[in-house]
């Protein structure tokens, strides 16, 4: 569900199903899907992928080996306290029309909010024996304030502009606390018009945790995904800049850089029981005291790398071919609070909220902008700061990570584009706020 | 299920809803979609798919309430029924929608044409052996993709419609020594894509961006081939000619003033392709949106045209909150100077090549990257690029460069003054994450703010 301005703008509910079969052979996967469940289909389905992947030969690779792994027969499902679908529209609507009213009255020009709910059944059935069903329900929920100045805009977003999203019920949508955070960032959104803009230079750069969050994603977790650090991704998606032979000793950031992989997190919007080629779900570290030390895998693309375990699969759908995707790629908590930070920091500029967010093919070389800002002096957050966006290069970013807070929380990121076709995935981020020295911000046209 | 399938189903559920409630408002569409795309990397083919996607989506609107259903299910009996039922029963616990813009009347619209068979797995494996025959041992990785849509709709207005279309793209990078370099493009059928002369270009490209050297930050002119070009028209029609963009002041599009070169003009033609209706049933048409420089229209769909008090442009992309986006839009070409000169070095596209000759200084950009927008209203994009740069000096190419980290504002990189040349050939190039193509020529513009390199 949409809503702008105090009306609900869209209401929808898609519902789909059907059958996709991936076949190896040879050095290439074939895959085929249909809507339709039925015997006859199903076999169809299983024969085009085969054939598909047969037609591959002639542009052939090595053969591809999965790594082997023990055959799993299971079934999971999220806790969810409250169904998302059992709370009458009417209800979650007068949520969505009272927050953005709110806004309105506070000075927003463009007020919006939604709420999104996926529930998915999924059975998963392989030649070597694996049979597996899961059930995931996934929801959650945001509001944005947008107000037009001369020439610009400028936008605060509760609780960020994708909104908060988990593995779990409403819940989630109810602890947001929406209606009493409306009136808050409708004040900012207008009081960012006339603030001074983020100074342009080098600075002492403390970033809240939704914000880091991106940054994970987008310079770690993507960059530890093993079918680009392979070339499988290169023309489009790209690369890494990581190489497997550094894997266990390549310094990626400070000793205070802990990220895990880590599905099994209750209510994280990555989480799972198994991935999408039956590998239940296990944690693993992916940097350990700053040292690079694990992957995003899965058993075709452990297998060429020499690696002992997959887990990282998963497809957007029933459609689409199943591919490395991050799952919760997050960091473990720091020694410090966000305002131990605050008041560790002489000179410097604290960014939260992302608007904007941009990174090279390699993972490397990211540009992100935030939505608001406020000068960090002496030991106390000053004024406010508008268009603020700070730029670098993500192992000396990394590196650069001084003081990190213990405050965790597992932002979702419901909008993971790769592949093609394109598939859109769900993940989780665990992250908190931290400070980065010597950073370079304010870049603008 | 063929198109006349689609619409005897499209007809039976609009009838469906009017027999329990004739006052209400009904939106049917339904649909059919193949898709196969064959996928190689290390110069071998790794992934490999196809799917088949059907598909019926309603649009109720009874006593002030709208929602919209879809399902890749229902589409006959119980499961149909059940579906409808759904519908009634969901639209009375909907939220109020006071915006309502009502159905598109009843309108003439010409039967569906005959779009191109989706074709074997072999047909675009051969088109991936001879871009990999044409690297000649460099790795490659990219994607052959074909794809066809039978699509029908009714609603309750009498209004009815149907259409048949496809296309054909491929994308391909060479490799050496991590410099990539890349062809691109999107046409009607497989037959129409040279996977040898493709491959030869994106090998040219890769083998000249050996040594590259990184220039300072700063403004530069540039000269963008349309895999890049194809960027800013994106961009624009999603950010600038978006008719809800404009009504809620969020974008810099003013009809009628001059805020673009003389040499541009901006045309959506979805026409062109067999799309002759949009979601909300409203036909199409070819659309100027800048007319030698001047902007001449937005975009809108049923409900963002009434929030404007206009007519919907034929837009719609099915509900949400996006508004009417032209995703079939190009740069007109520029006016031919002659055929193709012989001397233009094979890393340059030929929708370029006859612009080297009379650039004194430029960058020469293949592709952009990850751009993303800094603020809609300014259109301030941030960005890298990708796939090979070069510098032209004197019309000639002299050296590789590194690719850039860019912040610019889209429309000031266009405006009155600011293209020297647009190129005579306009090429289809395939959006990665919407079913949009863009039809553009080469650009050869004053000035490009390259921020800094991208390897720091």
């Amino acid at each position: 569900m949409d809503a702008r301005n105090g009306e609900i703008e869209d209401v929808s509910r898609h519902d789909d199903l059907g059958i996709g079969v991936r076949a190896l052979v040879g050095s290439s996967w074939g895959f085929y899907a249909v809507p339709d469940l039925s015997d006859a289909a199903a076999t169809t389905a299983g024969e085009r992928a085969a054939e598909i992947a047969a037609a591959s030969a002639m542009v052939p690779g090595r053969p591809t080996e999965l790594l082997a792994t023990e055959v799993a027969q299971g079934s999971w499902a999220n806790t969810v306290d409250v169904d998302p679908l059992g709370v009458p529209l009417s209800e979650k609507g007068d949520l969505l029309v009272a927050a953005t009213s709110a806004m309105r009255e506070h000075g927003a020009d463009i007020a919006e909010g939604i709420y999104q709910i996926w529930d998915t059944t999924k059975w998963f059935v392989s030649s070597e024996g694996h049979r597996i069903d899961q059930h995931v329900r996934e929801c959650g929920a945001g509001i944005s304030s947008t107000v037009i100045g001369d020439g610009e805009t400028q936008v605060r977003s509760y609780p960020s502009r994708r909104g908060q999203y988990g593995t779990n019920g409403w819940e989630n949508v109810t602890r947001l606390d929406l209606l009493g955070n409306a009136a808050r960032i409708a004040d900012e959104s207008k009081a960012l018009l006339s603030a001074p803009s983020c100074p342009v230079g080098e600075t002492t750069l403390i970033l809240g945790s939704e914000q880091l969050a991106l940054q994970i994603h987008e310079s770690v977790g993507h960059a530890i995904e093993l079918d680009r650090i392979l070339g499988w991704e290169a023309a489009f998606a790209g690369t890494s800049w990581l190489d497997l032979d550094q894997l266990g000793s390549l310094r990626y950031g400070s000793e205070l850089m802990n990220i895990t992989i880590d599905p099994t997190i209750p209510g994280a919007l990555g989480s799972f029981g198994y991935d999408d080629e039956g590998t239940p779900a296990t944690p693993r570290d992916a940097v350990r005291n700053g040292t690079w030390v694990g992957v995003l895998a899965g058993r075709d693309s452990a297998s060429v790398a020499g690696i002992d375990y997959g887990g990282s699969v998963r497809s957007d759908g029933w459609a689409r071919l199943p591919m490395v995707r991050m799952t919760n790629v997050g960091l473990e908590p720091g020694p410090h609070t966000f305002e131990e930070i605050v008041a560790g920091t002489d000179d410097g500029i604290y960014m939260e909220t992302n608007r904007s967010w941009s990174i090279d093919d390699k993972r490397l070389n990211f540009q992100f902008g935030c939505e608001i800002a406020y000068e960090v002096r002496n030991g106390a957050l000053g004024r406010m700061l508008k268009n603020p966006t700070y730029t670098g290069i993500g192992p000396q970013f990394w590196q650069s990570m001084d003081m990190l807070s213990s405050e965790i929380v597992p932002w979702g990121t419901p909008n993971c584009g790769k592949g093609q076709p394109g598939q859109v995935g769900h993940t989780g981020h665990p992250a908190a706020p931290a400070r980065f020295r010597n950073v370079r911000v304010g870049v603008r046209a | 299920m063929r198109v006349r399938e689609l619409t005897d189903l499209a007809a039976t559920v609009v009838e469906l809803i009017g027999n329990a409630e004739p006052n209400a408002d009904v939106e049917v569409t339904t649909d059919r979609t193949e898709q196969a795309l064959t996928r190689f990397a290390n110069s071998a083919i790794h992934q490999n798919v196809a799917d088949e996607s059907a598909g019926i989506r309603l649009r109720l609107h009874l006593d002030g309430r709208t929602i919209t259903l879809s399902s890749s299910t229902a589409s006959t009996g119980d499961e149909l029924s059940g579906f409808v039922d759904r519908a009634l029963h969901t639209v009375r616990s909907g939220p109020a929608d006071p915006g309502w813009p009502g159905v598109a009347p009843a309108s003439a619209l010409p039967p569906p044409g005959d779009a191109p068979l989706v074709g074997a797995a072999a047909e675009r494996a051969a088109v991936v052996r001879a871009f990999v025959d044409a690297a000649g041992g460099l790795e490659t990785a990219g994607y052959c993709r074909t794809t066809r849509s039978e699509r029908a709709f009714a609603n309750s207005a009498g209004h009815a419609a149907a259409a048949a279309f496809g296309s054909s793209a491929f994308d391909g990078i060479a490799r050496r020594d991590g410099s990539d370099g890349v062809a691109r493009v999107e046409t009607d059928t497989i037959g129409e894509v040279d996977g040898h002369a493709l491959g030869a270009r994106a090998t040219a490209k890769a083998i000249a961006s050996a040594n590259a050297v990184e220039l300072p930050a700063g403004r530069y002119p540039v000269l963008l081939e349309p895999t890049a070009v194809a960027d800013l028209v994106s961009m624009l029609v999603v950010y600038g000619f978006n008719g809800k963009a404009v009504t809620q002041r969020q974008s810099f599009a003013e009809v009628g003033t001059a805020q673009f070169d003389a040499s541009i003009t901006l045309v959506d033609d979805a026409p062109s392709l067999g799309i002759t209706f949009d979601a909300d049933g409203t036909p199409t048409a070819r659309r100027v949106l800048v007319d030698a420089g001047t902007t001449a229209a937005v975009t809108h769909d049923r409900r963002t045209a009434a929030e404007s008090s206009t007519f919907s442009t034929g837009h719609s992309l099915g509900g949400g909150s996006t508004g009417g986006v032209a995703l079939h839009a190009g740069i007109s070409p520029g006016a031919s100077t002659g055929p193709v000169p012989d001397d233009i070095p094979e890393l340059v596209d030929p929708a370029a090549g006859s612009l080297l000759a009379s650039i004194d200084r430029a960058i020469l950009v293949s592709d952009l990257w990850y751009t993303r927008v800094l603020d809609p209203k300014s259109l301030v994009v941030t960005g890298l690029t990708r796939n090979g740069v070069w510098l032209i000096e004197n019309g000639e190419i002299t050296a590789p460069v590194k690719n850039f980290r860019f912040t610019q504002a889209y429309p000031a990189a266009l405006a009155p003054g600011a293209v020297h040349q647009v190129g005579p050939i306009a090429v289809g190039i395939p959006e990665g994450w919407i079913p949009a193509r863009w039809t553009v020529p080469a650009l050869h513009l004053a000035s490009w703010n390259f921020t800094g390199g991208a390897s720091g």
